[in-house]
């Protein structure tokens, strides 16, 4: 049997930031992906983050083939036929080095991929991991679905996503609950350069995000988006699996109804749809990380959950788990122990880091929200009314309005349940 | 757009098998509350056809969102064979 000392399962960004790490150190790498490319089976929505990117890829913005750096972000709170906007727009984000990028992950994680390579890792491709080979309780290879697709190794770096049968199929985890998971669709429409740049207000590879709640997700708990690549828009929707299922509503036709909302429609007029796609995010948070390391292997980027929903991100912590499970895994090679207590490096360092930190801050957020489904409809459908109320010049004195406004306001929540919310709001995400 | 036409749009290399498989059509006939795969997956890869869930594996997005929602555990669900299945253009 072929042994290598470490074997990375999957090529996405903690995978490929991982396999980077170890082969720079000196490790005979493999990273056994399962599209016949690496990225071919990748998707977000997408924002990748420079800071974090340029731990394991210094100055990747420079080649990478990156779509757009965000100048602007944009949020919507929608009802169904009107919506409050907010947005921050900085100067700042359009000068280099950039904040961070829109991206379409199957043509950037192939350019990461090559980088890696060049590190002097072995990209295997078509091929899929159907367990892990252990012997006396440790992990001591992978079994693939190729025939004799055995490969034996000192440690194994489950990066293998959100869908990650491997971590269950090797007992770190239950099969995910339908209220922690996320499902998200997204297309890829395509416009020409200069109709984007218009729309959007943008110039050069400028680019903007806009996150919308509320209606965008018909009251669920999740978000739809619209990010500009170069020569493209990604727009789709998010919500999580358990609330898909209680509205019984599918995914596709509720990025039908955001495409189609008054807000929305004008900016994808003309516009031609190239790809349609599908993914999950694991939403569960702090509290559903599975065990990290083992004897053997350790767990990183989605396929541990690390993704913080309430900002969208996720491709950060992702590489930055790559990165400090690798280094633990360099350190474990010169004590030549790759036993769980030696691998247990991997957590310690990583709880220092605001991936772990983050987690823990938000870690009531998915479920605040799903028992509190009325910040995404009472609250928009107030905030909503209050500018109509406010903005519709009919010869009512504005004193007046303000009145009908609050009284309208206390009738749908009492100022009990409002003051409640503040509080909930505080205790959760502060 | 209608859904057919955009899974036209995407790069499928579908297997000689189904990567999906129901582990028992008892299950879902008899036991099964609203069977959810039928409404909740983007592709619509599920179908009730007379008394039992018919299965368009070739149109797979690979999410995996059936499986999660599948109140019973009972959808058998692998990964395409490596090569096959979904192959994105811009992801």
């Amino acid at each position: 049997m072929e042994k290598f000392d470490a074997i990375v399962v999957g090529a996405g960004p903690a995978g490929l930031a991982a396999a980077k790490v170890m082969a720079e150190g000196g490790l005979n790498v493999a990273v056994i992906e399962r599209g016949n490319f690496a990225g071919a089976k990748n998707m977000m929505g997408g924002v990748l983050y420079r800071q974090p990117t340029e731990q394991v890829f210094p100055e990747f913005w420079k080649e990478a083939p990156l779509e757009r750096h965000v100048v602007e972000q944009r949020v919507w709170l929608l009802t169904e036929d009107a919506a409050i906007t907010f947005s921050h727009r900085n100067d700042k984000f359009a000068a280099e080095p950039y904040n961070c990028f829109s991206v379409l992950r199957a043509k950037v994680d192939s350019w990461f991929a090559e980088r890696v390579r060049q590190a002097g890792a072995l990209i295997i491709p078509e091929t899929v991991v159907v367990d892990l080979l252990r012997s006396d309780g440790k992990v001591t290879g992978i079994r693939t679905d190729r025939p004799d697709g055995d490969l034996a190794c000192d440690v194994v770096v489950l990066a293998d996503g959100a869908n990650s049968l491997l971590t269950e199929k090797i007992g770190l985890r239950r099969k995910p609950s339908a209220d922690r998971m996320a499902c998200a669709v997204k297309e890829v429409i395509s416009f020409p350069k200069s109709v984007i740049d218009q729309r959007f207000n943008v110039t050069g590879y400028q680019g903007i995000t806009i996150e919308m709640f509320g209606a965008a997700t018909s009251g669920m708990v999740g978000t739809g988006f619209i990010y500009t690549n170069r020569e493209s828009l990604s727009v789709g929707v998010g919500a999580l699996i358990g609330d898909l299922m209680e509205y019984n509503l599918n995914p596709n036709d509720v990025l039908e109804r955001l495409k189609a909302h008054p807000a929305v429609r004008p900016l994808l007029e003309g516009g031609e749809t190239r790809e349609f796609l599908a993914h999950m995010i694991p939403e569960g948070g702090y509290d559903s990380i599975p065990r990290l390391f083992g004897d053997g292997f350790v767990v990183v980027g989605d396929a541990a959950g690390f993704v913080n929903a309430m900002h969208r991100e996720g491709s950060n912590m992702a590489m930055i788990s790559g990165k400090i499970a690798a280094e633990a895994v360099l350190r474990a090679r010169q004590r030549r122990d790759f036993s769980a207590r030696s691998l247990s490096q991997y957590e310690q360092a990583l709880r220092e880091t605001f991936v772990i930190k983050d987690l823990k801050k938000y870690r009531r957020a998915t479920s605040f929200f799903e028992r509190n489904r009325h910040f995404l409809t009472l609250y928009p459908g107030l905030v909503n009314w209050a500018a109509e109320e406010m903005m519709t010049v009919d010869g009512i004195p504005k004193k007046e309005k303000q009145g009908k406004i609050i009284k309208g306001a206390l009738k749908k929540r009492s100022l009990m349940g409002m003051a409640r919310d503040l509080f909930g709001l505080w205790r959760n995400m502060y | 757009m209608r859904l057919e036409d955009k899974l036209f749009l995407d790069g499928f290399k579908p297997d000689e098998e189904s990567h999906l498989a129901i582990k028992n059509m008892q299950v879902c006939r008899e036991q099964c509350k609203g069977r959810p795969c039928l409404e909740i997956c983007p592709a619509n890869v599920y179908r009730w056809e007379g008394d039992r869930v018919t299965i368009s594996y070739e149109a797979c997005l690979e999410c995996g969102t059936c499986r999660i929602s599948c109140p019973d555990d009972n959808i058998d669900w692998r990964f395409p064979r490596g090569g096959y299945g979904i192959g994105h253009k811009f992801g």
